[in-house]
């Protein structure tokens, strides 16, 4: 403990040295927004479409009849304890194991909020997304965004999350360029993302 | 497993040998120019419709604000990480910091971790260290995978293998996937496709089963004591969410005050460094979740040199580097020799300040060379998305480095300027020079060398001497009017 102790008061102490004389307050410019968006809905759909994901827009009504269409047949697909629409024959998470869920094919979830500018869906993990892990390990994601969660662009999106929760940020498939930059879709994460979007 | 900077010649020599390879320049010069593309064709669209640099002003102030306070930021940062549910321990240096990763790993008594691409954990040298305690440190960046495999070192922050082509590639994951675990498949092509899937398939086996993984961190955020890290590949959420333990180490100067100032962190830093929108997957976590992910989670804040660079004076604003690489793809120095020549981890323009900042100047040749591994044409300082003023603290430093060699044996370049003082002191000692001047050059041309500078002067060629010099001609035609 006192070692602990030791490095943290030492390195407190240098930066307190370091910063000897130095004006603490610093404003910080606010940060630029973007123009208004003629359609934010219709822009979300073309940005996420951008990065090679799958894009479908439905009404509620068909909701359930465009998730099914979505999961190949004979698909193992796992979903979250409070998704909102009724997937028939999803195995539904209860701490799956991550060796257990490697044994799935798809997971449907729903969303927290959409970033237009970006393309970006965030994940807070609440009841109709599940876990962290359910949606990582299979490899197709099948995820439902409604329109009214869908804001302009980052500075709007950040103030809707509570950052007490765990986030994931989705923006497309999992992608790699290390290959002399050719981008590879698919790496770890689901290899194919599809995005209902609901009016 | 991979290799060490350490014992690296100085920056000269080094690009030379780094100069003379062609595949190296080529590989380079496409990287660089592609992601070059990206990022200003992203740049270009945000100027339609927000503004880039009213973008980057805040970024910097985000950073330069954080770093102004620093030690309150990182006791708020102790407190609610703490608050959280997470252990927070604080390293001088690297090897305290690797100490407490290898503890947390040996209370667990595992042989193996998996690990997030993390330059401070490169830094810090921790894969070498576990190594020495038995632990197996697993790289799962496919880039960093390519490196690891073949005993290899990085050569680029955001795309470490990009001095390797598929051919390459492929042979090394034929020849040593199967002995760090599932091997390569037979008939594996060279494909970036196929050699993909067949990283996933071989670090698939290592995510289900790893009990301990480590990270870094792209920002820390004190008031809500929140880890961010951003990724592509989704090895980052695997090793972030599977295993039981996460270990975290965070340089101290990751520090940012609240959530909200995320953005404009986070359309910064993409643009920045891959020329995307957004990054595939960002993961923010604070502390444990219960019921989701690690349960136990530590979070190691580590100096090891960034307190030295928060003092200098000139050189602090380098600590706002978020380690995007931009600078890296416009440095021409960097397009032409690539990033081992550098000799660390954190090569190009940012890599020769950042580098000489946190180790000081004056210990050792390598680090003294770096601060002139530049033309100063100025490129890194106009794109860097938080506005480090690259060319301003490569002069000081050279400053620095000459001061601190001082007092020694006078360098020939010392020499030659000290003979300068003396010529440009007085009218008729310049006039002797120069009457010397035209026949010494043509000497020293015809000889192709010149006495004691060598060195400087085999990568330059010498002017023809002129055959009457200013003051000369002024003297002979009264100022041109005799002309």
């Amino acid at each position: 403990m006192s070692e602990r102790t030791t490095a943290r008061d030492e390195i407190l102490g240098r930066i307190r040295a370091a910063l000897d004389g130095v004006e603490a307050g610093y404003d910080v410019p606010p940060a630029p927004r973007i123009a208004p968006l003629a359609d934010v809905v219709a822009h979300f759909a073309e940005r996420v479409a951008d990065y090679r994901a799958v894009v479908e827009r439905c009404s509620a009504a068909d909701l359930a009849d465009r998730v099914a269409a979505a999961l190949p047949g004979g698909a193992r697909v796992v979903v979250p304890p409070g998704l909102g629409v009724e997937v028939p024959g999803a195995t539904v998470d209860d701490g799956l194991s991550a060796a257990e869920l490697d044994g799935y094919d798809a997971v449907v979830t729903e969303a927290r909020v959409g970033i237009a500018e970006t393309g970006t869906i965030v994940l807070d993990h609440g009841p109709g997304q599940g876990r962290r892990a359910i949606t990582l390990v299979p490899d197709l994601h099948v995820c439902v965004v409604r329109a009214d969660q869908v804001v302009a662009d980052v500075p709007d999106a950040l103030p809707l999350l509570d950052p007490g929760r765990p986030h994931t940020w989705i923006s497309g498939p999992s992608a790699t360029s290390d290959i002399e930059l050719d981008r590879v879709e698919g790496v770890h994460g689901p290899r194919t993302l599809v995005v209902l979007l609901v009016q | 497993m991979s290799g060490t900077f350490v014992g690296m010649p100085k920056f000269p020599v080094a690009a030379r040998a780094a100069l003379g390879d062609a595949q190296l320049r080529h590989n380079l010069a496409h990287a660089t120019a592609t992601i070059r593309a990206k990022r200003q064709r992203l740049v270009d669209e945000v100027n339609a419709n927000c503004d880039w640099e009213a973008l980057r002003l805040a970024g910097a102030g985000v950073k330069e604000s954080a770093l102004r306070s620093l030690d309150e930021h990182l006791v708020r940062l102790e407190e609610t990480l703490t608050a959280n549910g997470a252990t927070v321990h604080w390293a001088r240096d690297a090897a305290e910091a690797n100490a407490i990763v290898a503890t947390v790993a040996r209370r667990h008594g595992v042989d193996e971790v998996v690990k997030v691409k993390s330059m401070v954990t490169q830094e810090i040298g921790l894969n070498e260290a576990l190594a020495a305690e038995g632990i197996a440190a697993w790289e799962t960046d496919l880039a960093e995978l390519i490196v690891q495999l073949g005993d290899d070192l990085p050569s680029h922050i955001l795309v470490p293998a990009i001095h390797r082509n598929r051919a390459e590639i492929r042979e090394i994951f034929l020849a040593e996937m199967g002995r760090a675990g599932r091997p390569a498949p037979a008939g594996l092509t060279d494909e970036p496709r196929v050699l993909a899937a067949a990283a996933r398939a071989h670090l698939r086996e290592k995510f289900l089963r790893a009990k301990v993984a480590v990270s870094g961190a792209n920002f820390a955020v004190a008031e809500t004591g929140t880890l961010v890290v951003v990724e592509s590949e989704g090895n980052g959420r695997m090793c972030l969410t599977l295993p039981e333990v996460l270990v975290s180490v965070v340089g101290i100067e990751k520090v940012v005050s609240t959530w909200d100032q995320l953005d404009p962190m986070l359309r910064l830093l993409p643009r920045s460094s891959t020329g995307e929108r957004m990054n595939p997957y960002t993961s923010t976590w604070s502390g444990v979740t219960p019921g989701d992910g690690p349960q136990e989670v530590h979070v190691v804040l580590l100096d090891n040199g960034r307190t030295n660079a928060l003092a200098d004076e000139v050189g602090r604003q380098a600590l706002r580097c978020i380690r995007c690489s931009a600078c890296l793809n416009v440095c021409p120095v960097y397009e032409r020799v690539g990033g081992h020549a550098y000799g660390s981890v954190y090569p190009g323009p940012i890599g020769a300040i950042l580098n000489p900042l946190l180790k000081g100047v004056g210990q050792d040749k390598q680090t003294d060379s770096l601060p002139y591994a530049s033309s100063l044409c100025g490129a890194c300082f106009e794109v860097c998305p938080v506005r480090i003023d690259i060319p301003s603290v490569l002069v000081d430093l050279r400053a620095q480095v000459v001061d601190a060699h001082r007092g020694g044996v006078p360098s020939a370049e010392a020499l030659a300027f000290k003979g300068a003082a003396v010529a440009l002191s007085d009218a008729r000692k310049l006039g002797l020079g120069e009457r010397l001047a035209g026949p010494g050059l043509r000497l020293a041309r015809r000889a192709g060398v010149i006495p004691g500078l060598s060195r400087w002067a085999s990568a330059r060629d010498l002017p023809p001497g002129p055959r009457e010099s200013f003051r000369a001609w002024w003297k002979r035609t009264d100022g041109g009017r005799d002309e």
